[in-house]
């Protein structure tokens, strides 16, 4: 399809390796304006909608809250609380289905409505920014819940926190939306163009970054010509609206980056190593609305498309209502469905019952019929014909990679930098053996770093250990030292050198008793000295999780259910 | 409501092996109507007992090993192997010899190392050169394209010589055979004569064997529509054949008279059925982009090396067999640069 380009760039893109053109099936949902969904009777908002340290609650079943509220707070800098979605009371806070991919059940704190839909005092807006203490902005964005909306669910505080030796330079901003079907990124630009650009504003501050790029791929005109004006009526400097061609994955994080500046994200690195941080046009919108209004992250935009669905379009949902009720809200289902997928075609996941709420990350319900997304049939053998490596964009060999996760030769896999791949699906959706090849990375990745984990604890313990040895030895010496002092203190006279050496060694001693101490504290809490914290919390939680499955009962086959490793990879 | 788990992309799938393979077939249309076409019926008769016994011979194979039998067999790989093993072997080539090679080909070859996918050598070329050790005289015992063939065999008596061996009354084998233009050229070579006159016999035609130049003319197309089509890349043909051609020109270039011209070789033998069929089979080939251009060009140059100093007429079963052995090293070490990766 070719789309005529309302906006003429200058800017120089770049290309990257692979990735694929697929049709987009953006039309459907975007023939109507965003609706309000309804509210619902009863709101079930899980406590872990983020990347990082589950939220803590701060009521208990009978509480009554109201809109806005903060009904569970952050524990650990990587965390995010949570807030009521309306008015109610709370019923109770207990294990319900979350939309996982495996269907896992979390605890989640429910809430009946009461239909008032009263707002709490919220905080008082923010209007001039560049005012206003950058650490003052944080909090208000931590307060607020917001993380990261294109699908990672990062939190948005951390990602705006400076303190990095590397300046930063840009600050990309995602509005590519290259997944098919999904359009509310789409109408977000169209209809509040405004809003996500005042956003911006503020996350720009708070990064301080020299100039902003704005990436829309072509397939959304609207949407680009709306921005286009909006940062000309905001007045924001160095910031450019790029037409970028649609060619999926340019929504990821690390392809945008490289189609807007032509640079690479280092492997295992984060964006900010090369002077640049990211985030999602709907990041940008909540951070606006935390900040001018002080509303936290309660209700987001949905799309819900597929032949499934009877009107496809897209709503403005609350945090925490059930699925059921939006398909409701939307007609309801045809005959036709037959798949019910949370996120994309090539990157969601199935849910197997409509009754789980939705998150803060959730981007799309796909109702697919059966014509949509037809069974492939059963996967045959790989037939090493090099398609998958073709459109993969990580440029990497996923016929490699499959035949070793397969062997279970984790070594291998890794060797073939399986940590790199992006988990877009490209090589599954080409490969003429129907191999479901995703499915074999990300359970490779749980495995490697289960196996990590152990391999770990193990060393930590065998530090620890030394590091035990070694004081007691140090004890044992400084003990010997002073009684042989002592002794040669009762013989002669001490000296001036003699006295003030003995202080200064043991202040040393203590430093270096006290470091060890710390060190042996970190390693019980898992944290991998040379790693970032944050990939070392994500990674732990994916650890547990793939921990209690395997206990649960060891799979012979890569699960089907493998979770979806939420990186801060995909963020389109 | 309730729904199935079901693992991403929730998408139509644009690929599967038996497309792959369909295509494969019908690009070998043209080229395998040009063989029948010069050389008789013995070529369409080859092609179908062929296919008939690499069915057979897989159905069987997976019934002794308990696999579904429909899914591997409608894939059409079998059928690929067949043709492939067809079009290269003498057109009269008796039957029995046909079934040793393609059983050999798909029992052993493929189905011993696991079907499908794991087989390291090209089933087709390993059932060529089993016959061409074993059976030297009946595997080059071909028969003169029809323009000069004053012999031309009917259906019926085709089917005769290839199912009983008898050959029409008053006629022998040497009456009716004759060597491939490569075939002639090398032992001709060897006798000292000079390609001047050895161009000089009605086997040749403007820039290869007579006949021959056009069957690789319609594989070339052949070749092109898969490309087109993108079943295959260009790497390996254009590798393979670009080598090949650059060194035959370079010998021809240094001795006139002891190497046949460039394009000889290009449009002589099985090399053009070997570029875009043979060597490409993704199985056996190199699978990273580098790595395609390296086993194309290394086939090339064993191609020229073989026939020019080899023991064998034809040179591409060989060179194609050996590279397979060097496909997964090269592998190896022509990994692309991953992205985020230092160069
Ligand atoms: S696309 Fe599928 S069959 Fe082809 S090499 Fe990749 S994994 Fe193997
Ligand atoms: S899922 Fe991974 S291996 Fe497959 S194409 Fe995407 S990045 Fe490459």
């Amino acid at each position: 399809m070719h789309y005529p380009s309302t906006h003429k760039t200058t800017h120089r893109l770049h290309r990257f390796h692979g990735g694929l053109h697929l049709p987009d099936n953006k039309a459907q949902s975007t023939g109507r304006p965003v609706r309000q969904a309804l509210v619902p009777e009863l709101l079930i908002l899980p406590l872990q909608q983020h990347i990082g340290a589950i939220a803590k609650p701060l009521v208990s079943a009978g509480d009554h809250v109201l809109k806005g509220q903060m009904i569970a707070a952050p524990q650990g800098l990587i965390s995010a609380p949570v807030h009521a979605a309306s008015s109610g009371v709370v019923v109770g806070i207990e294990d319900r289905p979350i939309p996982h991919p495996s269907g896992l059940s979390a605890p989640c704190i429910l809430i009946r409505t009461d239909g008032e839909d009263r707002w709490c005092e919220l905080p008082e807006p923010i209007g001039d920014v560049n005012a206003i203490n950058p650490d003052t902005l944080r909090a208000r964005i931590r307060d607020a819940g917001i993380v990261g909306m294109g699908g990672a669910a990062f939190p948005t505080s951390v990602k705006v926190n400076p303190g990095r030796e590397q300046p930063i330079d840009t600050l990309v901003i995602n509005g590519a939306e290259c997944e098919p079907y999904i359009t509310c990124d789409d109408m977000l630009m169209r209809e509040r163009a405004g809003r996500v650009v005042a956003g911006v504003a503020v996350l720009r501050q708070l990064v301080e970054a020299e100039k902003c790029l704005i990436g829309i791929e072509d397939n959304k005109p609207d949407a680009i010509a709306a921005m286009t004006q909006a940062v000309k009526d905001i007045g924001l400097d160095q910031t450019t609206v790029v037409t970028i061609p649609t060619h999926y994955p340019s929504g990821g994080e690390k392809q945008l980056i490289k189609v807007l500046t032509g640079l690479e994200v280092p492997s295992e690195g984060i964006p900010a190593r090369i002077g640049i941080v990211c985030h999602n046009v709907g990041t940008a919108a909540a951070v606006a609305d935390a900040v001018l209004e002080g509303k936290p992250l309660i209700s987001r935009l949905l799309t819900l498309t597929g032949q499934g669905i009877a009107e496809p379009c897209n709503l403005e949902v609350l945090v925490g209502t059930p699925v059921s009720e939006l398909i409701r809200r939307a007609g309801g289902y045809t005959n036709a469905a037959s798949r019910l997928i949370l996120g994309g075609p090539m990157m969601g996941f199935t849910l197997p019952d409509d009754q789980v709420p939705v998150t803060k990350a959730s981007n799309c319900l796909l109702v697919a019929g059966v014509g949509e997304a037809p069974d492939p049939g059963p996967a045959a053998p790989c037939i090493r014909c090099g398609e998958c490596a073709k459109v993969c964009p990580a440029n990497l060999l996923p016929q490699q990679m499959y035949w070793y996760a397969r062997a279970k030769d984790l070594e291998k896999v890794q060797e073939y930098n399986l940590f790199d791949c992006i988990e877009c699906g490209c090589c599954s959706h080409v490969c003429p053996s129907h191999i479901p090849l995703v499915q074999y990375y990300r359970y490779a990745k749980q495995e490697s770093w289960a196996l990590d984990l152990e391999k770990h604890k193990s060393e930590h313990a065998r530090h620890r250990h030394e590091a035990r040895q070694e004081r007691l030895a140090r004890l044992e010496a400084e003990k010997k030292a002073r009684l042989k002092k002592k002794k040669a203190a009762l013989k002669k006279k001490p000296t001036a050198a003699g006295t003030s050496a003995d202080p200064k060694k043991a202040a040393i001693d203590a430093a270096l008793k006290r470091a060890a101490e710390k060190k042996a504290q970190l390693a019980e809490k898992g944290v991998k000295p040379e790693n970032t914290q944050q990939l070392t919390e994500a990674q732990q939680r994916q650890v547990d999780a793939a921990d209690a499955r395997r206990k649960a009962a060891r799979p012979a086959e890569p699960p089907a259910d493998a979770a979806a490793v939420e990186t801060e990879q995909q963020d389109g | 409501m309730r729904f199935p788990t079901v693992t991403s992309p929730h998408t139509e799938r644009p690929n599967s092996v038996t497309w792959t393979m369909l295509w494969v077939i019908i690009a070998l249309v043209p080229g395998s109507i040009a063989m029948i076409w010069y050389f008789g019926w013995g070529i369409l008769i080859n092609m179908l007992l062929a296919s008939l016994v690499a069915v057979a011979g897989e159905a069987a194979v997976l019934k002794l090993r308990s696999r579904p039998v429909m899914p591997a067999v409608g894939d059409l790989s079998a059928v690929v192997t067949a043709l492939l093993f067809a079009l290269a072997v003498p057109p009269l080539l008796p039957w029995w010899l046909t079934v040793l090679g393609v059983g050999f080909a798909i029992i052993v070859v493929k189905h011993m190392y696991g079907g499908i996918g794991y087989n390291p050598f090209n089933p087709a070329m390993a059932g060529y050169v089993l016959l061409l050790i074993s059976y030297p005289v009946e595997m080059t015992a071909w028969l003169p394209p029809r323009m000069i063939n004053e012999q031309v065999l009917g259906l019926g008596q085709t089917l005769s010589v290839i199912f009983t061996g008898t050959l029409p009354a008053g006629l022998d084998w040497d009456a009716i055979t004759m060597a491939t233009p490569l075939d002639t050229m090398r032992t001709q070579l060897d006798l000292n004569i000079m390609i001047s006159e050895i161009r000089l016999s009605p086997l040749w035609g403007d820039f290869g064997g007579m006949g021959w130049e056009w069957v690789g003319n319609w594989f070339l197309l052949g070749g092109l529509f898969l490309l087109y089509k993108r079943v295959i890349s260009w790497h390996i043909p254009v590798a393979m054949l670009v080598v090949l051609l650059s060194i035959a020109m370079l010998f021809h270039a240094l001795d006139q008279e002891t190497h046949p011209f460039g394009l000889f070789h290009i449009f002589s033998g099985g090399t053009l059925l070997g570029a875009f069929f043979i060597a490409t089979d993704p199985v056996s080939a190199c699978t990273t982009r580098k790595g395609q251009l390296i086993y194309g060009a290394c086939i090339g140059v064993l191609i020229f090396v073989i026939r020019t100093w080899g023991g064998y007429p034809d040179a591409v079963a060989f060179a194609v067999l050996l590279m397979n052995m060097a496909a997964p090293t090269i592998d190896y070490y022509t990994q692309p640069r991953v992205f985020g990766h230092g160069p």
